[in-house]
């Protein structure tokens, strides 16, 4: 019994450290959590007065961010948040929409479905009006179904899934996963970049195995010869040497890696070692590879990758962002930034088309919007020619842009 | 007609009727409350999730607390639950109307598997005591939660088709039939079944089989292999039995969690912080904070824990810091020696306190 106390005390003692290295995420943005603590007691004062949100908040718009800002997913989450913020900040000193400052608000989900629909209550009872996130695809389809039950517009800056849009009133900035993996056999085929083809992939990740599903099957069609599918998991995913040896021995002249960037990193370093070199092919999780830790980024030369974002596009839209990202977040944004900021200028512009004021309800709110955005253009800075649509099934329209690093550095190829 | 004398009640039994007064209170004070409005949205969609996490602590606590074994594998019998009873309630949904027969069905098999589960792995599993139970329960976990993650489910014109992580031997054509499991992807598009009421008659029943089962011949022979496994054998207890009997129950306790759990969210996937060995040492803590052995302190401590983080929003980035630190303040009022004598002191001089004012 004595030595069973220990194991129990030993267990819940590892279950404290876990609970604070989970917390490790951006405790030294004090000032921000400092200035959003004030938000907070405002909302709570408003909550004590009766909840009549609207009423509160006459002459702004109340929108609502939900993403990882804290655990593995964070760095996804807290882009988007600070690309949604910028856009946020000259929205407002531009004298906002229609004359309404915009609110923004944003919760952690930690990129758990259950931490996100506590996220969406929250910000519910802080009087949101419109939903931007969630930044992942899991939490997302779960938080989709109870803005679908509220009637609120929802507007999901990166979850790629096709579950998350399956609601009438959700929305992505981003590339659904189908789309992506179908886009990138394409492009193989069409510009007979090889015939033997292995794929690396994540197969606990619903965004990878996503994207592997839809290549597998549309380079089928196009007669591209699939000589290796190799998966691995969370648990696996730092030695990809058994994964490479089997490309490698199949013959693979190219290898597709559907997943994120800090991961493409070592499979580089690793294929680099064993005197591997294939062409390699990423979709839009790699970007943001030229600036992965502890990586030579040597070896990323001749990788490409398609991605509807590109840090050093020279279109004004995108120079402006970029700069200010880096001088407010002393980094260089990636893709989620983009989808981010985007997303809030698209919530404008559908703002703008409906009409809508902040002083109707969510679900009026909502109504407009839903039919709003199928009718409008934006162009924004993520995807090729910029412009973007949307289907009422949720779906957005846009061009993949193909980017090849060159001399340590994105390059758009033709 | 006999007049109920509570003093004639077993300590027990009385034990039992305070836990479910108190549950049965909380029930009914949470309805008032919403009826009224006062409740915000935060907590409302907080009631279902403090059920789950009672449930599954409910169902540990018969297996740390009364059988005195260690399992760090009850998320992953929260996740058989899930998972199963989520793949029924979409596979009937067409053809079952009823909600509430549908989410009856689903609870029952979902309760099933998880006890199955419990006792395939109880079988080789409590051949070992103590920390290697408790790391081959862990182990379990896992398996559960990778498995579930290359397990792929369709269904079409043809029928079920299934594949472990090798799509491409399916012939399933995805234009006229829906994903029932989708790998990684999990379960998406669960109908919501699941409620505040549901949750509570879980809790009730839950309780009701436990402090019986303990209150039994059963269990007294199951409390009497946790204080001395020798003793207890040689005076004739099948420990074999007893200990599977506890193991498998509470593992459909469990089960029964997840079953909540999966109703309340219109998505299940197995990922590290809902099945994984994380969860299954959070439930464990709900238990040793609330005391071995007493289910009433599991509920509240899954309760308070579960509220916990939640009610720190807006405590921004610093709120798993401060949530930590309660949770290590509340360890030490609740288990350090020092504080039990100090709070027996304290809860003695009231005491007097109230007799001297009597007598006065």
């Amino acid at each position: 019994m004595k030595r069973f106390n220990k194991v129990v005390s030993a267990a819940v003692a590892s279950a404290m450290v876990l609970a604070m290295a989970a917390c490790g995420g951006n405790a030294s943005d004090g000032s921000q959590a400092a200035s959003s603590a004030a938000n907070n007691n405002a909302a709570a004062s408003s909550e004590a007065t009766g909840n009549t949100g609207a009423d509160q908040t006459v002459g702004t718009f109340v929108i609502g961010g939900i993403g990882p800002l804290t655990g593995g997913a964070a760095i996804y989450g807290n882009a988007a948040m600070n690309g949604a913020q910028i856009a946020v900040d000259e929205i407002n000193a531009a004298g906002g929409i229609n004359g309404a400052q915009i609110k923004f608000l944003k919760e952690d989900d930690e990129h758990d479905p259950q931490k996100s629909v506590n996220a969406y209550n929250s910000l519910k009872d802080q009087g949101m009006q419109i939903l931007m996130g969630t930044v992942t695809s899991t939490p997302c389809v779960a938080v989709a179904d109870k803005t679908a039950a509220d009637g609120m517009f929802q507007l999901t800056p990166s979850a790629s899934s096709v579950d998350a849009v399956y609601n009438d009133n959700v929305f992505q900035v981003c590339f659904t996963d189908p789309n992506q993996g179908t886009k990138s056999a394409e492009y193989i085929s069409e510009k007979k970049l090889a015939s033997k083809i292995g794929i690396i992939y994540d197969s606990s990740d619903v965004y990878s195995s996503g994207i592997k599903d839809t290549f597998v099957k549309e380079a089928t069609v196009k007669g591209l010869e699939i000589v290796a599918e190799e998966a691995f998991t969370e648990a696996t995913k730092t030695d990809f040497s058994t994964q490479l040896q089997k490309c490698q021995s199949a013959g693979a002249e190219l290898v597709f890696m559907p997943f994120y960037y800090t991961e493409a990193s070592l499979v580089l370093t690793q294929a680099n070692n064993m005197g591997y070199a294939p062409i390699f092919f990423g979709v839009d999780g790699m970007d943001g590879i030229l600036s992965a830790e502890n990586f030579d980024t040597k070896l990323a030369e001749g990788l490409y990758m398609l991605t509807p974002f590109a840090a050093d596009a020279t279109d004004a839209a995108t120079v402006k962002f970029v700069d200010t990202y880096q001088k407010n977040y002393g980094e260089t944004p990636i893709q989620f930034a983009a989808d981010g900021y985007d997303a809030i200028y698209i919530i404008k512009a559908a703002i703008e088309e409906a009409g809508v004021t902040p002083d109707q309800s969510v679900k009026e709110i909502g109504d407009a919007l839903k039919s709003a955005i199928t009718s409008i253009t934006y162009n924004g800075i993520t995807g090729a020619g910029k412009s973007m649509t949307w289907e009422a099934s949720g779906e957005v329209s846009k061009a993949p842009m193909a980017i090849i690093i060159k001399d340590g550095a994105y390059a758009s190829v033709e | 007609m006999a007049k109920l004398n509570l003093k004639s009640i077993k300590k027990s039994s009385k034990d039992a009727f305070i836990t479910y007064a108190l549950v049965i209170l909380v029930y009914i004070v949470m309805q008032i409350l919403l009826k009224g409005g006062h409740v915000s949205s935060l907590i409302q969609g907080l009631l279902v999730p403090m059920c789950v996490y009672s449930l599954v602590a409910i169902g540990l606590n018969l297996c740390v607390g009364y059988l005195g074994e260690l399992s760090l594998g009850h998320a992953g019998f929260m996740c058989v639950g899930a998972f199963t009873s989520a793949f029924v309630s979409k596979a009937l949904r067409d053809s079952i109307q009823s909600n509430l027969l549908l989410f009856v069905i689903a609870l029952v098999t979902g309760v099933i598997m998880a006890s199955v589960f419990g006792f395939l792995i109880a079988v080789p599993v409590l051949r070992l005591k103590g920390d290697y139970l408790a790391i081959v329960t862990l182990a379990f976990g896992e398996i559960i939660k990778n498995i579930v993650n290359v397990l792929y489910v369709a269904r079409d014109d043809n029928g079920y088709h299934f594949a472990f992580s090798d799509t491409k031997k399916m012939s399933f054509d995805d234009s006229n039939g829906i994903w029932l499991i989708n790998g990684a992807k999990g379960i998406n598009r669960i109908p919501n079944l699941s409620n505040f009421t549901i949750g509570i008659v879980l809790i009730l029943i839950a309780l009701i089989i436990v402090y019986n089962l303990v209150n039994s011949r059963s269990g007294r022979a199951i409390m009497a292999i946790r204080d001395n496994h020798i003793a207890a054998d040689s005076v004739g207890i099948n420990i074999t039995k007893y200990k599977l009997m506890a193991f498998t129950i509470s593992a459909a306790i469990a089960g029964a969690g997840g079953v909540l759990y999966a109703h309340n969210l219109s998505t299940v996937t197995a990922t590290p912080t809902n099945f994984g060995y994380n969860m299954s040492i959070m439930i464990l803590v709900f238990v040793v904070l609330g005391g071995m052995g007493s289910l009433r302190g599991s509920v509240i401590a899954a309760v308070l824990l579960t509220l916990l983080p939640e009610v720190l929003r807006g405590l921004k980035d610093y709120r798993m810091l401060i949530y930590s630190i309660v949770l290590i303040v509340m360890m030490l009022f609740n288990w350090a020696p020092k504080s039990i004598e100090m709070r027996k002191r304290l809860a003695e001089k009231f005491v007097k306190k109230n007799q001297t004012k009597e007598e006065a």
